[in-house]
């Protein structure tokens, strides 16, 4: 589509799919994330669920930190920048992350704009609730896409919304008559060609990963059976009782998500669950951040 | 005819679009009982080869396929498939298949800002279009391998009897012809 280091970083995220990307806050829970099967890992101070409780501002993580977590793996390695936050994507960038995360997880930084990720050499992958959301993202440079779910929560029903609604979006730009797709690019404020694109394809143009309350190899499959193209787990794992179990488990159930004997050996013997809370008992909404 | 796709992680979709434009039939191994399939060529794709290796032990996958490739499978390997196939990895006592006599050293350019993109030759192929993410490099060969391609002074690619390995990506843009060059092997 556009330049050549932009095909590179879409490439990339091609190397994910059928993977799981695990959230870890030290170099040792990077090490059992690799050794579970992780595909990369994604680098933060507090993972999700201790940022709700925490409450505050919060920011992209200690540097230094991420850079401990760099030299303890081999597997790519994401880190998360404040939506708009340009330069803590460039700090991000600077220490030669593979992936940055504009993230709603933590505190927008910009309540109007996004970074402008046309402009980096380094890969972003984004949050996205429906097919306007994605192609708005992709369009400022993002290589990669994910839905936001509702992160440390534990609950997988917005993961789910948001999956079951992009593809239905995409379904109906699919089957659209070419000459209706100006008045369709209109309502979704997205670019004509994206649109066009997804119109002509199918599918986004850009790999589109699952996101936010996945807590169980169950949960990771059902995103893949509703079309995620691999899965991120956040708070799911080492907020459960058996952290290398639980990951391995949810390794190869994005790798098997039809074999369901499979899936429920899987499932045995996993110790404890995160508790998770639901949306009603929230008061942060941070699917509702950069939209 | 059917070449089987090794599809535990990574990009195995887009290699079998590339089949598919040569109207090549392919299947999909994900687990042990899709090796019973009939194939008579086997894909190492790319993605990530701690995951492939962890994956193909714990599948049980492993004892199976790798005597199939010392039997002569004819075995096409991109990136994390040629880490899979090497009988030594430079900085890693990890070895997985160890079929072939090469030397790997994994993410040898660097992170993914180092990733790019040439057009080169392979094996008498003129302007291949070759994208290398996060690549390894080959940097010993035993004798008997057979260097196909180059890049700058780097081995970019090699053969050795039944085994074809490349370090970059051919199977990303509309390039048919590593697949064909794969085809004649059978």
């Amino acid at each position: 589509m556009r330049n050549e280091q932009y095909e590179l970083n879409c490439d990339l995220a091609r190397m994910l799919k059928g993977g799981v990307i695990m959230d870890v806050t030290t170099p040792e829970q990077a090490k059992i994330a690799e050794d579970a099967g992780a595909c990369a890992v994604m680098a933060l101070e507090r993972i999700p669920a201790d940022i709700r409780a925490a409450g505050g501002v919060s920011r992209m993580s200690d540097p230094g930190m991420i850079k401990g977590i760099q030299e303890a793996v081999s597997i790519p390695v994401m880190a998360k920048c404040r939506i708009g936050h340009i330069a803590e994507a460039r700090i991000l960038e600077a220490i030669e992350i593979d992936y940055i995360d504009e993230s709603e997880v933590l505190s927008p930084a910009d309540d109007i704009y996004h970074v402008d990720k046309r402009a980096f050499k380094v890969p972003f992958v984004c949050g996205a609730r429906d097919l306007g959301e994605a192609l708005r993202r992709i369009n400022e440079g993002a290589a990669m896409i994910r839905t936001k779910g509702e992160p440390g929560t534990g609950d997988v029903v917005q993961a789910v919304r948001h999956m079951r609604k992009m593809n239905q979006e995409i379904r109906r730009v699919t089957n659209m008559a070419e000459d209706e797709l100006y008045e369709a690019a209109k309502q979704l404020q997205v670019p004509f060609d994206l649109l066009q694109y997804v119109h002509q394809n199918g599918k986004l143009p850009v790999v589109n990963f699952a996101a936010g309350g996945v807590a169980t190899p169950a949960d990771a499959a059902l995103m893949m059976l509703l079309g995620a193209e691999g899965v991120f787990v956040g708070s799911g794992i080492f907020k459960s009782g058996d952290p290398a179990k639980r990951a391995a488990a949810i390794v190869k159930a994005v790798t098997n998500y039809q074999d369901y004997k499979m899936l429920a050996d899987l499932s045995c013997g996993l110790g404890e669950a995160m508790v998770g809370i639901n949306p009603a008992e929230i008061k942060l909404i941070m699917e509702e951040r950069g939209i | 005819m059917q070449i089987a796709v090794l599809a535990l992680q990574g990009d195995f979709e887009e290699h079998e679009a590339v089949f598919r434009k040569l109207n090549i039939p392919t299947c999909q191994l994900r687990q042990k009982k899709d090796l019973d399939q009939n194939f008579d060529g086997l894909i190492l794709p790319g993605g990530e080869s701690t995951v492939q290796g962890k994956l193909l032990r714990e599948l049980d996958m492993f004892d199976t396929i790798r005597p199939r490739i010392q039997e002569g499978l004819p075995v096409m390997a991109t990136c994390a498939g040629s880490i899979l196939l090497a009988q030594q990895l430079l900085d890693d006592p990890t070895v997985h298949f160890g079929t072939m006599g090469i030397s790997v050293r994994r993410n040898a350019y660097g992170r993914q800002l180092s990733s790019f993109h040439v057009k080169s030759s392979f094996a008498g192929i003129k302007d291949v279009a070759m994208s290398f993410i996060r690549a390894p490099q080959i940097e010993f060969c035993v004798p008997g391998v057979e260097v196909l391609a180059e890049h700058e002074g780097r081995i970019t690619a090699v053969r050795q009897g039944n085994q074809l390995a490349m370090t970059f990506h051919p199977e990303l843009g509309d390039e048919t012809r590593i697949a064909e060059y794969f085809l004649n092997m059978l």
